[in-house]
């Protein structure tokens, strides 16, 4: 019992060793879980070795964080893996700078991550190079902005309470709303 | 408009299969055409089918056995705005969405009522924020307000009846 | 007036000519609106269809039609207030977001968790499933016409939600579950009410195979819709039934368990058709096993505590606050401040009724989440519904967006 799960357990550490070797990834490790840190011209290498090599047949997540206003990196795109065959998860993460940065696409090694990465586009204004479709996805097709991001407001409407009325209602653009 | 048909109508009497009024003998009835204008919408009132969100599940929940809607004649939900003259907005409505909200009541046929049902219709509830439409009658006129997150079916039915109660005030007025 | 831009505006669909053929722009095959307000979508779901006849060529679906900014929203609440708003993502599923967001939480604060409130916990994610199965039997049966099926299963729903409403106050949106354990015990019928459910219910679903499972004019409809193949399902990540109808028998609570899934005895149902009668049979042996699971859970459950003992996140009772200034110094910074893991980034995932839900939680260590993403099955079974309607009829579609299950306020989030 005890030899199965450290093999499975070595596994994992010897797939994300190799990561390092091969492509000068860096790793951390948090609550068991290890990330790897891969550069965003790296990436899909990365996950097309991962997929081919060691059996990871499955993109579950890609995610975005925003850590404005911290310029470099701002942004940091995430991949969940799994392996069902070996019963592993594996996150890896790409930072990127800038307000409209650009990364390439990973539907040619996971085709589930077209969605995502249109909610990327969307909600945090991530331009991913040959994705076939980069369009809005959840926001009506003319919105402006992407609302994921820090700097964008989270657009909540005041209420009124009866000690702050009068202001509020001063800064109405219509006064019947 | 309650008539006694045994006292009023002396042709029936003795008649236990009741044939004459089957015949349609019973005689004439009057009452005030408000009246029975308002009992006609009232217990036949179509519900139009627009569940967004959660509250869709304690309509249908309402609709189903245990909180029976069609005891008070809402058998059929009508998918089409065009045959329907209640549309229950159960559900939190985005921005997205509002504009289709809008088309659909403009579709609806004259009498058409609105009830907003569950928080989010009524006032944008625990969402606070830039995707969602801070209450329904930011976009249509709203005659019943439902509370509740989600309402119980209960709460759906007690603002189906006040509904009801507003209809029947309703009165009419001759133009011209 | 400004004039209102309704969403099938001209510039939207100049956007997306490159999805539909070329016979589509010469006008020879029919688009189609299967319209946000639809009877049998599930939910707002939009899609633009494309025509022959009746035989579908493209199907592209729009969402967002749905989209609550929840995940924005979660980021200006403390952890608990947060926790409100899980419920409201997948609405049939309400008590197995609470418990991933929670799960989350506490793999990020290191918090442990007391059996009993497992247990717990175990029991009311598995009832979570039946009601969830119920709900999607009902409506999958009421499109394809046979409606006595969807009164029934509501009829049984109604029992679930009585056991919830008994031990948290509210039917749907519980909140139930807290970071540490539980919000409180259960009360005393809650065993009672449990072990009569488990009673009466493996008979019900034997009327619903009796009306479903043989019936010919279900089977016509059913049987080879929708093949899902085992390298597609893969290829695209679908998770859950929809996987396991494929021939792939992974499940989160066998393979990576959590809340004390390993101790209770139960099967995966596999099949290998990957179409919708597969996935048919799949969720009802589902139902079956969440029972032997509900009934393994409250033969097992033992006494004790249903909430962690650590006063940094789990408030202390109300008899301590008048005899402990250390109780009456935690309450007050807990219900002003909010809690405060430390920072880092998590992943959990748990097996909801539709697939792998996860929450990706980064923290920076105040007491509002930095960053709450949820990765939501239905996510990704929609993406495939393209792919798997190639070559059906138009009336197929109903069938299909009933087998894929989605529920669209997890899609939208």
């Amino acid at each position: 019992m005890d030899d199965s799960t450290s093999t499975i357990v070595r596994s994992l550490a010897e797939t994300v060793q190799q990561m390092v070797e091969q492509f000068h990834a860096r790793v951390e490790e948090f609550r068991g879980d290890p990330t790897l840190e891969v550069r965003a011209d790296q990436i899909v290498p990365v996950c097309q070795a991962l997929r081919d090599a060691e059996g990871f047949e499955m993109l579950v997540d890609e995610t975005a964080v925003d850590y404005w206003p911290t310029e470099t990196p701002r942004f940091y795109v995430i991949y969940q893996l799994r392996s069902i065959s070996r019963n592993q998860l594996l996150s890896l993460r790409v930072p990127l700078d800038g307000n409209e940065p650009v990364m390439p696409t990973m539907t040619g090694v996971y085709p589930n991550a077209n969605w995502y990465e249109r909610e990327l586009w969307d909600m945090f204004g991530i331009h991913f190079a040959g994705h076939p479709d980069l369009r809005r996805i959840l926001m009506p097709h003319d919105w402006v902005g992407h609302p994921l991001r820090k700097d964008y407001p989270l657009g909540y409407e005041e209420p009124q309470f009866t000690f702050n009325y009068e202001q509020i209602q001063a800064r109405k653009l219509n006064p019947k709303d | 408009m309650g008539i006694d048909l045994q006292k009023d109508n002396p042709s029936i009497q003795g008649d236990p299969t009741n044939s004459t009024t089957k015949t349609g003998n019973v005689g004439v009835v009057t009452a005030r055409i408000d009246d029975v204008v308002n009992w006609a919408r009232t217990n036949s009132m179509w519900p139009m089918l627009f569940g967004l969100a959660c509250c869709a599940i304690e309509m249908m929940g309402a609709q189903a056995a245990n909180y029976d809607m069609s005891r008070f004649g809402m058998e059929l939900m009508r998918a089409s705005p065009r045959q329907s003259d209640l549309m229950i907005v159960a559900g939190r409505v985005s921005r997205k969405m509002a504009p289709v909200l809008r088309r659909l009541y403009d579709q609806m046929p004259d009498p058409k009522w609105v009830i907003s049902m569950g928080d989010c219709a009524s006032c944008g509830g625990v969402f606070n924020n830039y995707a969602i439409v801070q209450g329904v009658d930011e976009v249509v006129p709203v005659d019943v307000y439902v509370a509740g997150c989600p309402p119980r079916p209960e709460a759906l039915i007690h603002g189906i009846m006040t509904l009801h109660e507003k209809v029947k005030q309703e009165r009419f007025k001759l133009v011209g | 007036m400004e004039e209102m831009i309704l969403p099938t505006s001209e510039a939207m669909l100049d956007g997306m000519t490159h999805l539909v053929s070329e016979r589509a722009l010469e006008g020879e095959t029919l688009l189609l609106n299967m319209g946000p307000q639809h009877p049998s979508t599930h939910g707002v779901l939009r899609l633009l269809l494309e025509l022959d006849g009746e035989k579908v060529i493209t199907v592209i679906p729009d969402i967002g039609y749905l989209h609550t900014g929840i995940e924005k929203n979660m980021e200006s609440k403390t952890y608990l207030k947060a926790e409100v708003m899980t419920d409201r993502l997948d609405y049939l599923n309400t008590m197995g977001n609470n418990l991933v967001y929670v799960l989350a939480i506490e793999k990020l604060a290191e918090l442990d968790v007391p059996p009993r409130a497992d247990g717990i916990r175990v029991i009311f994610t598995e009832l979570q499933r039946i009601a969830s199965h119920l709900v999607w039997l009902g409506t999958h049966a009421l499109d394809l016409a046979a409606m006595s099926v969807f009164l029934y299963c509501f009829r049984e729903r109604e029992r679930i939600l009585d056991i919830m409403e008994m031990c948290s106050g509210q039917r749907m949106m519980t909140t139930y579950f807290r970071p540490g354990g539980l919000w409180r015990d259960v009360p005393s019928g809650f065993e009672d009410a449990v072990r009569d459910f488990i009673k009466m219910f493996p008979a019900r679903i034997d009327e619903y195979e009796a009306l479903l499972t043989r019936n010919p004019l279900f089977l016509e409809r059913v049987q080879g819709l929708g093949v899902l193949t085992k390298e597609n399902a893969l290829r695209w990540a679908i998770t859950g039934p929809m996987l396991r109808a494929s021939g792939v028998g992974f499940d989160l609570r066998k393979a990576k368990p959590y809340s004390g899934y390993e101790q209770y005895d139960f099967d995966i149902p596999t099949q290998t058709a990957g179409d919708t009668y597969a996935r048919y049979q799949v969720r009802m042996e589902e139902m079956r096993q969440s029972l032997r699971i509900v009934a393994q859970a409250l033969d097992k459950l033992p006494y004790g505590p249903v909430r962690s003992n650590n006063r940094k996140y789990v408030p202390p009772p109300r008899s301590e606050l008048g005899v402990s200034m250390e109780a009456v110094i935690h309450h007050f910074k807990l219900w002003t401040e909010g809690f405060t893991p430390p920072a880092g980034t998590v992943y959990s995932a748990v097996e909801s009724p539709r697939g792998e839900l996860g929450v990706y939680l980064v923290s920076d260590g105040s007491p509002k989440p930095y960053r709450v993403h949820w990765r939501v099955p239905s996510f990704d079974n929609l993406q495939i519904l393209p792919m798997l309607a190639k070559g059906h009829l138009v009336a197929d579609l109903v069938a299909l967006i009933g087998t894929t299950d989605i529920v669209l306020g997890d899609v939208d989030r």
